[in-house]
């Protein structure tokens, strides 16, 4: 796929289907903050349409591997990264790039669901509206509706698009967040613990939202639950002190890891 | 390998364990007791062994509430998940050996009386043979000993070896004389009940095997049990 700077369209492009395809590379990537070394020489190929669950203890690096994705790790302070992260062949870390438009095409969920306070409506139009992807009011209202769709939550607050977003329950607000990355057309959705403020049904109707929309999307989400990592991705990293230990398959991960550091990490005997 | 962080896990996982270890003792008592039975045509034994199996039939169901509930508490992942499944078949296993030694127990009633000496020590060289693949297999569990697992799996082709000619030899003095076509049939039921025997203790070496490597033994199990197929004319 082109990496051309109209990336806001590109996702528009149709993509076939159950094909993956590496959307994201990164080799030799050490993130410092400061003195202290975050990440070490990791390298690591991301297939497109699937779902990459990164795993590990606190401070093992996959938060902050996650944030050099979209560049969110320039907005911190003595953070400092080296080596190449490519996506679409493109390398995010070069001069020329605009990270603003790098940030549409790699939407982010966090961990707390943080909806602007504003009406549901202006939640997800925001986004189309500043990056221009509508072209009339009749446009904007479509991608709207869609990506409320897309994110299973349409049926439940179209009668009320013009009330606040933060009116909504915890795991409305959070697929309203979801929403709001989908309403930009990314190509990649960096998911970082998305359901650890929900209540178990509302996580498990975000692991449904994500098991629904992940054909289009190239999916990493980090969660500190390794059932859900085991539930919810088709591929698994387990990092370790800054360490990549182990990628791979997560049906292999989760019955026979490769790595005694992995295993002792899924069952629980760690530290 | 290490401890898990919540202790009490480690303690439902021995107490899985220890339940295994426990039953798969009173297996090998029963069956012990049973070929004692037989061969000696002591029935007072053999009611104490049909009477023994509730034990065994108790263990069961007890390693298959533990194991559900510790699925349900602890969600395992990987060797501990294989470690609670395997635990379910191999007590399985066992509990069908403890059958298999209970129905040759209760045989010794029905040939107690009619029957020469002789005919029983095939059975009884079947037996030691199947109490010591049980033996060593129980061992190797203990031990998570996937090489002595492999090497028990092997050798049950002697077991199925000893079953094809104590098979001949049965149906032979039946031929020679019709009256010992009773005692004869339930000895041949006794010593098929070894042979299973054996074959609940390759079913037991495969778990262990997959429990240790995570995949199941790939190679085909030799088996020589021709009985199936032998034909009475042929023996004739």
């Amino acid at each position: 796929m082109d990496a051309s700077p109209q990336m806001p369209t590109l996702s528009k492009v149709p993509r076939i289907l159950n094909e993956r395809e590496t959307k994201i590379v990164a080799s030799d990537v050490n993130v410092y903050y400061g003195e202290k070394q975050a990440i070490k020489n990791l390298s690591i190929d991301i297939p497109d349409r699937a779902v990459s669950a990164f795993i590990g203890p606190s401070g093992c690096g996959k938060s902050t591997f996650l944030r050099t994705i979209n560049r969110m790790n320039d907005t911190i302070d003595g953070c400092r990264v080296t080596g190449d992260i490519l996506v679409d062949g493109k390398n995010i870390y070069d001069r020329d790039l605009d990270v603003v438009q790098l940030r549409a095409r790699v939407g982010m969920v966090f961990q707390k669901p943080n909806p602007f306070p504003k009406s549901i409506f202006e939640n997800v139009a925001y986004g189309p509206r500043i990056h221009g992807i509508a072209k009339s009011k009749a446009d904007l209202e479509e991608i709207v509706v869609n990506s409320l769709k897309k994110a299973s939550l349409f049926e439940e607050v179209k009668d009320r698009l013009d009330h606040s977003g933060t009116s909504l329950s915890g795991g409305q607000q959070q697929r309203l967040c979801i929403a709001r990355a989908i309403a930009v057309n990314p190509e990649i959705i960096l998911m970082d613990e998305p359901c650890s403020a929900l209540d178990p049904i509302a996580s498990a109707r975000i692991e449904e939202l994500i098991d629904e929309i992940r054909q289009n999307y190239c999916i990493i989400i980090v969660t500190h639950s390794m059932q859900q990592a085991a539930r919810v991705s088709q591929l698994t990293a387990f990092f370790h002190l800054g360490d990549l230990v182990e990628f791979g398959d997560t049906d292999e991960m989760f019955t026979t890891p490769k790595d005694k550091r992995t295993q002792d990490y899924i069952t629980g005997r760690f530290g | 390998m290490s401890d898990h962080t919540v202790k009490s896990y480690d303690d439902d996982l021995a107490s899985l364990k220890q339940m295994l270890a426990q039953m798969g003792g009173l297996a090998e008592e029963q069956l012990a007791n049973a070929i004692d039975a037989i061969a000696k045509r002591d029935t007072r034994l053999a009611d104490i062994v049909i009477a023994g199996d509730e034990k065994i039939d108790a263990l069961e169901q007890q390693i298959e509430e533990k194991s559900i509930l510790t699925i349900a508490k602890r969600q395992p992942m990987a060797q501990d998940l294989r470690q609670i499944i395997v635990a379910i078949r191999i007590s399985a296993d066992l509990e069908r050996i403890g059958d298999l030694a209970k129905n040759t127990a209760k045989r010794t009633h029905a040939i107690s009386e009619q029957m020469p000496r002789k005919l029983v020590s095939g059975l009884t060289r079947m037996g030691n043979l199947a109490q010591e693949q049980l033996k060593n297999i129980l061992d190797a569990y203990a031990r998570n000993d996937a090489d002595k697992a492999i090497s028990v799996w092997r050798s049950d082709e002697d077991i199925d070896a000893l079953y094809n000619s104590i098979f001949r030899e049965l149906l032979t003095y039946m031929m020679e004389d019709p009256r010992m076509i009773g005692p004869c049939t339930h000895l041949l039921f006794g010593t098929k009940n070894m042979e299973r025997i054996g074959d609940h203790t390759t079913n037991i070496a495969e778990n262990i095997y997959f429990l240790v490597h995570g995949k199941a033994i790939i190679e085909e199990r030799p088996k020589k049990d021709s009985t199936s197929t032998t034909n009475y004319n042929l023996i004739k």
